[in-house]
């Protein structure tokens, strides 16, 4: 199959990915050679086959629910690009 | 007396509690020979030589109360210098992931493993090359650098943990930690001629990996031995409720005697070859290299049984789905809020496009492209749900098999090291790189890497042992057996000698 640039574009959009028109190109068609190889899992019948949801046997993981120290301020926002007033600073989501 | 640099992690381990060298001279010879090696192996993104000597001088004051006073327990690895991917978190250590995006980042937290590692007393050195967010096969998409084969510097090492296997290879250093998603520790073992480990799925904590497909990702070890591997393995394994995936199992005590005492210590031992990872188009002498490795099992008392995993040839497109998918989940995070560099843009979103659209290089953008693809509205039953129903008919082929035998055996990968830049221009053949390792990834089961033979260029050719869920212990006994018999595992780089 191959995919249309719009829908290359439209992948992109929900990936929060800016392309550039090189690159829409680029994996156009690398994409769609991928995709291509894995078509073929279509032509396996797996009608009454359950998804696997996890490859150990599932079993419930309960923790007691009690409050212990996490991560100082400090730690959290050392790695930040942008802070003001100990909290990340990003620009208005709302105008 | 040998260099120590050459001596395996056991024998450092004994040599540094009898006083035989302290740790100090043995994290200086590793640092030494790093420093030397670097310039054309290239193997390190971070080192930590001021940091690493001060702990070895710790480690030596230790060591000498300890002799003088042996009551109390020695932690196993004090004094012992290893390297850790750089997808693993170290305190105070920059972890890049191999990623720009991620070039700047300090975690304020050790990842389980190497948390473990460090209270064993262990020295960290450096963190290793890696291709981006784990994902390749050969370094070659690391955002920094390409780690070269210390068997052949115009050959990739593998990937994706290919600057761990490298610096062991090149007997840098005695071991190291890599992360195994899709074949990421056994196959840059394979092509660099080490021993390594992909424990079952659940084994080992996640915590503080930087997740790449959380389903199949898992933390293992490299060295030069199976005796070296096992012993990272017990005490990097175990239960942690960091990971709500690892199992409250007990981690076996794995006791891997010397000496092969009689003539068949294999006997009992069902040993499965499949017939689907002898196909056309693996490289004549990786076939006859691994066949032989399995005769000499036979000799050793195994009993070889031709078996069948018939899902296998899905695996690559059911690997190729699902990976991605957790994939451009898992790398959602990467936004240029909380960390990372940031790039300018008039509101948020501008951010959010420009900062991923720049940082991101282009197999982590191809697949996060893949994986949105496959989750996407009107596709996800045909792509994601497919996918995941074929996974559990190779997970069943396992589960079958293993009623019938105790192992399989099976090359790592269909050829030896590659030349670096073969495949950078079509990812779908450095997929195909990965046919043979994906299945144990898919069906969580552990496998274990190791040297069985050379081809024609003097490049090393892997075998895999796989086993059922939780019997890395079988894994190693039988390698360590091999390994009694052969000297594949001891054979070292000429070049650097």
């Amino acid at each position: 199959m191959t995919l249309t640039l719009q829908e290359v574009e439209h992948i992109a959009q929900l990936a929060r990915l800016r392309l550039t028109e090189a690159e829409k190109t680029h994996y156009r068609e690398q994409l769609s050679a991928i995709l291509d190889h894995v078509a073929r899992l279509q032509t396996l019948d797996t009608s009454g086959v359950l998804p696997t949801s996890s490859v150990l046997p599932s079993r419930r993981v309960l923790r007691s629910d009690e409050p212990h120290p996490g991560m100082t301020r400090e730690d959290l926002l050392r790695n930040a690009p942008e802070t003001e007033q100990d909290q990340f600073r990003i620009p208005p989501v709302f105008e | 007396m040998p260099e120590l640099t050459d001596l395996s992690l056991l024998s450092v381990v004994e040599a540094l509690r009898l006083g035989e060298f302290s740790s100090l001279e043995l994290v200086q010879a590793s640092l030494e020979r790093i420093q030397r090696l670097e310039p054309s192996l290239q193997a390190f993104l971070t080192l930590v030589p001021e940091q690493a000597l001060a702990q070895a001088r710790a480690a030596d004051r230790r060591l000498v109360a300890w002799r003088r006073e042996p009551a109390a327990p020695l932690p196993t690895l004090l004094g012992v210098p290893v390297a850790v991917k750089d997808v693993l978190c170290v305190a105070g250590l920059r972890c890049t992931c191999g990623s720009r995006i991620l070039e700047n980042f300090i975690p304020p937290f050790n990842a389980t493993a190497v948390e473990r590692l460090l209270s064993a007393g262990a020295i960290v050195v450096g963190k290793t090359n890696t291709d981006e967010f784990a994902m390749g096969s050969s370094t070659e998409n690391s955002a920094y650098f390409t780690t070269h084969n210390p068997w052949d510097l115009e050959r990739v090492p593998g990937g994706s943990s290919g600057g761990s296997a490298a610096t062991v290879a090149a007997r840098a250093l005695p071991a190291a930690l890599g992360s195994d998603t899709g074949g990421s520790v056994r196959q840059p073992a394979s092509f660099c001629g080490i021993t390594g480990l992909k424990p079952t799925y659940g084994r080992v904590s996640r915590f503080g990996l930087v997740a790449y497909g959380s389903s199949l990702d898992v933390v293992g070890a490299f060295g030069r031995n199976a005796s070296d591997v096992a012993l990272m393995f017990t005490l990097i394994a175990g239960h942690d409720p960091l990971d709500a995936t690892t199992l409250d199992l007990p981690v076996p005590v794995i006791q891997l005697n010397g000496k092969v005492d009689h003539n068949h210590p294999l006997r009992g031992l069902r040993l499965g070859v499949p017939e689907e990872y002898f196909i056309k188009g693996i490289q004549t002498e990786v076939e006859k290299a691994v066949r032989a490795a399995i005769e000499i099992l036979e000799r050793l008392g195994a009993q070889v049984k031709p078996i069948s995993l018939p899902h296998t040839e899905y695996a690559l497109p059911v690997y190729y789905l699902i990976a991605p998918a957790e994939a451009s989940a898992n790398l959602a995070r990467y936004d240029g809020i909380r960390y990372g560099p940031r790039l300018p843009g008039e509101a948020m979103w501008d951010i959010f496009f420009n900062t991923r659209g720049e940082k991101f290089g282009p197999e982590v953008k191809r697949r996060i492209m893949l994986g949105t693809y496959a989750l996407s509205a009107g596709y996800y039953d045909a792509y994601y749900g497919q996918a995941q129903k074929v996974r559990t008919l190779i997970k069943r082929d396992f589960e079958l098999a293993f009623e019938n035998v105790d192992l399989i055996a099976a090359p790592v990968a269909p050829t030896t090291a590659f030349r670096i830049g073969e495949h950078t221009d079509d990812p779908l053949a450095m997929y195909l790189e990965d046919i043979f390792t994906l299945p144990a990834n898919l069906a969580g089961v552990p496998g274990l890497a190791f040297p069985v033979g050379f081809d024609h260029q003097g490049l090393p050719v892997g075998m895999q042992l796989m086993g059922p869920h939780f019997r890395e212990d079988i894994l190693f006994q039988v390698a360590h057996t091999y390994q009694q018999v052969t000297d594949w595992h001891e054979r070292k780089p000429g070049i650097f000698s």
